[in-house]
């Protein structure tokens, strides 16, 4: 033992650096080490204070958003690649454990949102929290999810990405499950980490087989074989096929994380959490790291493993239209949201198999903002009224304006209004699916963007339109809540001004700016094939803005005020309509007039064209898509992929019924088995070594 | 010496134990019949030891070794069996079938 000590010693640390950095590429580790500092910290000391841990929670975010954003600034003006691994063991023939951090374009990026977000989730958190059941905890497992994020976007080796990979799945547990006196959160906790488990073998089954035919774990040296077809290493069992179904099973890793259909199941379940957890999960910290391992991977998808690419596109379009239509249907507010982000997810999984890598990661960008701001603006609602439901919610703009305009703010940014933050990212992913020539999927796309404007205008005008409907006096929430919801507003306008394709007036271009582009494709494998429009597209522009304009349009008319619904829609269609309506009854004076035998029935079909049809086309827009969701969920969602999960339960607990049989408690028995077992050894040995 | 009847000696041993604790219903009997099996495994060791002319004596150490273990063992099992006849009233191993599935 003392002989193993004595060679480590003497061996020191062996430490690789690849890349230019300064002091503070150096230091980068502290950020991933820090909240794990501060999960000890507030375990150990977290009751004494007054937020109950709170505030180390949120002093460790400051550090990490004030590290992540000097390292984007440095990234931005000296385009710095740094990566810097340390060795820690070794396994086989030359396979090294290695720990490591990487400061470069995509991870500054990354470090930058979770700082951003995290800093501000957490400051909400200490108001949405205070007076709950074991804060001291939330706050721990709290800072362990966002170091765990850290840990996974920092690591230059697909080793370590696992491991921050299964702290991320364990965090979300921990926090799902945080009020686990419900029968019903502890489940839905294990539920999220059960799927996940069942992606997570692809991701290990994945990573091993692409890091053992390389010959090494590194991430840098992964990608340096696959972009250069497997000539530049000693890489003998690396070729098309192993880099081909590396690549899937990696997909199939960050279709779990990702919630991409039909491993999407968990995410809305996941809403059992508090509050800030949803936001957090879904802004920053724990779906975009799917995305993030494609980013990560993007040159080995664009290389050897373009026959992936098919697959990826049909899982996302299915995801970002038939959980979209999900959302329509939905009465709790956090679920509608949450079916919001796993169709967003959808738009970046699409756009990144599309080709479409900064578009991908750039509405990452601006998603991690005006998500966290919806799910935030939900929960200062939820905190006022005491319900989830939207059917207890309502007129609250009266009572909440603060959190009735930054909710605004971020829908508008959700559904794609010009000149918010969404309309810029999902124009980008558009175009690229037009530039590459997936014509049924940018339609898809446009038909999502539909539905998306759709449904959030139909959360909102539940929410903040109409009267009260729930019991008990609303309230604004105080400031530690809602300074937090602006600050993340004012990044809902501005984040779509990172990468702003231009507007083309005649041959002058204005408002261009690509910074973003280039920031991301500061790192060491640049993404190739990576298509930049030279400015915005007026036609897909319209397109995107028609589709949202028409969603916010029929919503708002299905649902602004509150009656019962189908009188309301009925009375509601009339006055939007009302031109058209109006003309159809010119013709109908005109049929009086002309032909006045047939006059009563002429009016009954113009007045049955009337009501059924007219009324029917705009209804039917709402009722289709309405229906088509509740379709989808029921049979899709709840009847065969939930069906699929229970089977595989039921059979493994038909089949313990059978062998609990054999478990009879009685110690001779089991030795009986033990020597007959011993017995049947021998006797195979002695006849076939007898020859 | 001749290894034979060593060995036949040790297999008897074994085979008693091996009945001991398939056949017997009492706890302690059960656990004398182990002491049997381990000790006709020390013949065993033994008796290879001084036919092979072993030079570092490996057969003697693993015998003691093995006794080491037997003493801990019966008086891990002893207590056991003890406790488990002070709750139970019973030394009878039919009755002890709690770990049923």
């Amino acid at each position: 033992m003392t002989n193993l000590f004595l060679a480590l010693a003497s061996e020191g640390e062996k430490a690789v650096e690849f890349g230019s950095g300064g002091q503070l590429q150096e230091w980068a580790w502290l950020i991933l080490v820090a909240p794990f500092v501060a999960y000890v910290l507030i375990l150990a000391y977290g009751k004494k204070l007054k937020y109950e841990g709170g505030e180390i929670a949120v002093g460790m975010m400051a550090f990490v958003f004030g590290y992540g954003l000097l390292l984007w600034v440095d990234t931005i003006r000296n385009h710095t690649v740094f990566e810097k691994s340390i060795e820690i063991g070794r396994v086989g023939n030359g396979m090294v454990f290695e720990w490591g951090w990487v400061v470069d374009g995509l991870s500054s990026m990354m470090y930058f949102v979770v700082g951003t977000v995290g800093l501000l989730v957490f400051t909400y958190a200490l108001g949405y929290m205070k007076g709950e059941r074991r804060n001291t905890f939330f706050y721990a497992s709290f800072s362990l999810f966002a170091g765990a994020m850290l840990v996974l976007v920092a690591s230059a080796n697909l080793a370590q990405l696992i491991v921050g990979w299964e702290l991320v799945g364990v965090a979300s547990y921990l926090l799902i499950g945080h009020y686990w006196e419900d029968k019903a959160n502890s489940s839905a906790g294990m539920k999220a980490f059960f799927t996940n488990k069942v992606a997570d073998v692809g991701l290990i089954v994945g990573a091993l087989a692409l890091s053992v035919s390389v010959g090494s774990f590194r991430i840098k040296d992964i990608l340096e074989v696959a972009t250069t077809n497997g000539d530049s290493l000693n890489a003998p069992y690396f070729g098309s096929t192993v880099a081909v179904a590396g690549a899937l099973l990696l997909f199939f890793g960050a279709m779990g994380k990702s919630a991409q259909f039909p491993l999407h199941i968990w995410l809305p379940d996941a809403m059992a959490g508090p509050t800030p957890v949803s936001a957090l999960m879904h802004a920053a910290t724990m779906v975009t790291a799917g995305i993030y391992l494609m980013a990560r991977m993007f040159p080995l998808y664009q290389e050897m493993a373009t026959a992936a690419r098919p697959i990826m596109i049909a899982v996302g379009a299915a995801t970002l239209f038939l959980t979209g239509l999900i959302a329509l249907v939905q009465d709790d507010i956090k679920k509608v949201l949450a079916y919001s982000t796993v169709s967003q997810l959808g738009y970046m999984m699409v756009a990144i198999a599309a080709g479409g890598y900064t578009a991908a990661l750039f509405h990452l960008f601006t998603h991690a903002f005006f998500k966290a701001l919806l799910f935030l603006g939900a929960g200062s609602v939820i905190h006022g009224v005491h319900s989830n439901n939207m059917s207890d919610m309502g007129g609250l703009r009266k009572y909440m304006p603060r959190t009735f305009w930054t909710f605004i703010i971020g829908s508008g940014a959700l559904a794609g209004i010009i000149p918010l933050a969404g309309f810029f990212s999902k124009d980008e992913i558009l175009g690229t699916l037009d530039y590459e020539g997936y014509t049924a999927v940018l339609w898809i796309a446009i038909a999502g963007a539909f539905v998306t404007a759709f449904y959030m205008t139909r959360a909102v005008a539940l929410t903040f339109f109409g009267s009260y409907k729930g019991h008990g006096h609303p309230h604004e929430s105080e400031g530690l809540m809602t300074v937090p919801l602006m600050i993340l507003a004012g990044f809902s306008v501005v984040a779509g001004a990172v990468n702003m394709a231009g507007f083309k007036f005649g041959e002058t271009i204005v408002l261009r700016y690509t910074g973003f582009t280039e920031w991301l494709a500061t790192r060491d494998f640049s993404p190739l094939g990576d298509h930049h429009p030279e400015a915005l597209e007026w036609g897909l522009a319209l397109y995107g803005t028609a589709a949202a304009v028409g969603g916010i349009a029929i919503g708002w008319m299905l649902f602004s005020k509150d009656a019962e619904t189908q009188e309301a829609r009925d009375r509601l269609t009339i006055p939007v309509l009302y031109p058209i309506l109006r003309a159809k009854y010119y013709l109908d004076d005109v049929a009086l007039g002309l032909v006045g035998v047939i006059k009563g029935p002429a009016a009954r079909f113009v007045d049955w064209t009337n009501t059924y049809i007219f009324d029917t086309i705009v209804n039917s827009f709402g009722f289709a898509a309405g229906w088509l969701g509740k379709v989808v969920y029921n049979v899709a969602d709840q009847g065969i992929i939930d069906g699929i999960f229970n089977g595989s339960a039921g059979v493994a607990s038909v089949a313990g019924g059978w062998l609990r049989k054999i478990q009879t408690g009685k110690i001779q028995q089991y030795a009986g088995a033990l020597v007959i077992g011993a017995v049947a050894l021998v006797v195979g040995f002695v006849i076939f070594n007898s020859n | 010496m001749t290894l034979g009847p060593v060995l036949v000696l040790a297999a008897l041993l074994f085979s008693m134990g091996v009945y001991g604790v398939l056949a017997r219903r009492n706890a302690v009997t059960v656990l004398l019949a182990v002491e049997l099996m381990l000790n006709a495994v020390n013949i065993n060791l033994v008796a290879f030891q001084s036919a092979l002319q072993s030079p570092q004596g490996l057969g003697q150490i693993f015998a003691i070794f093995v006794i080491t273990v037997a003493a801990a063992e019966v008086g891990i099992g002893l207590a056991i069996v003890l406790l488990i006849f002070r709750n139970r009233r019973s030394a009878n191993l039919d009755d002890f079938a709690t770990m049923k599935g």
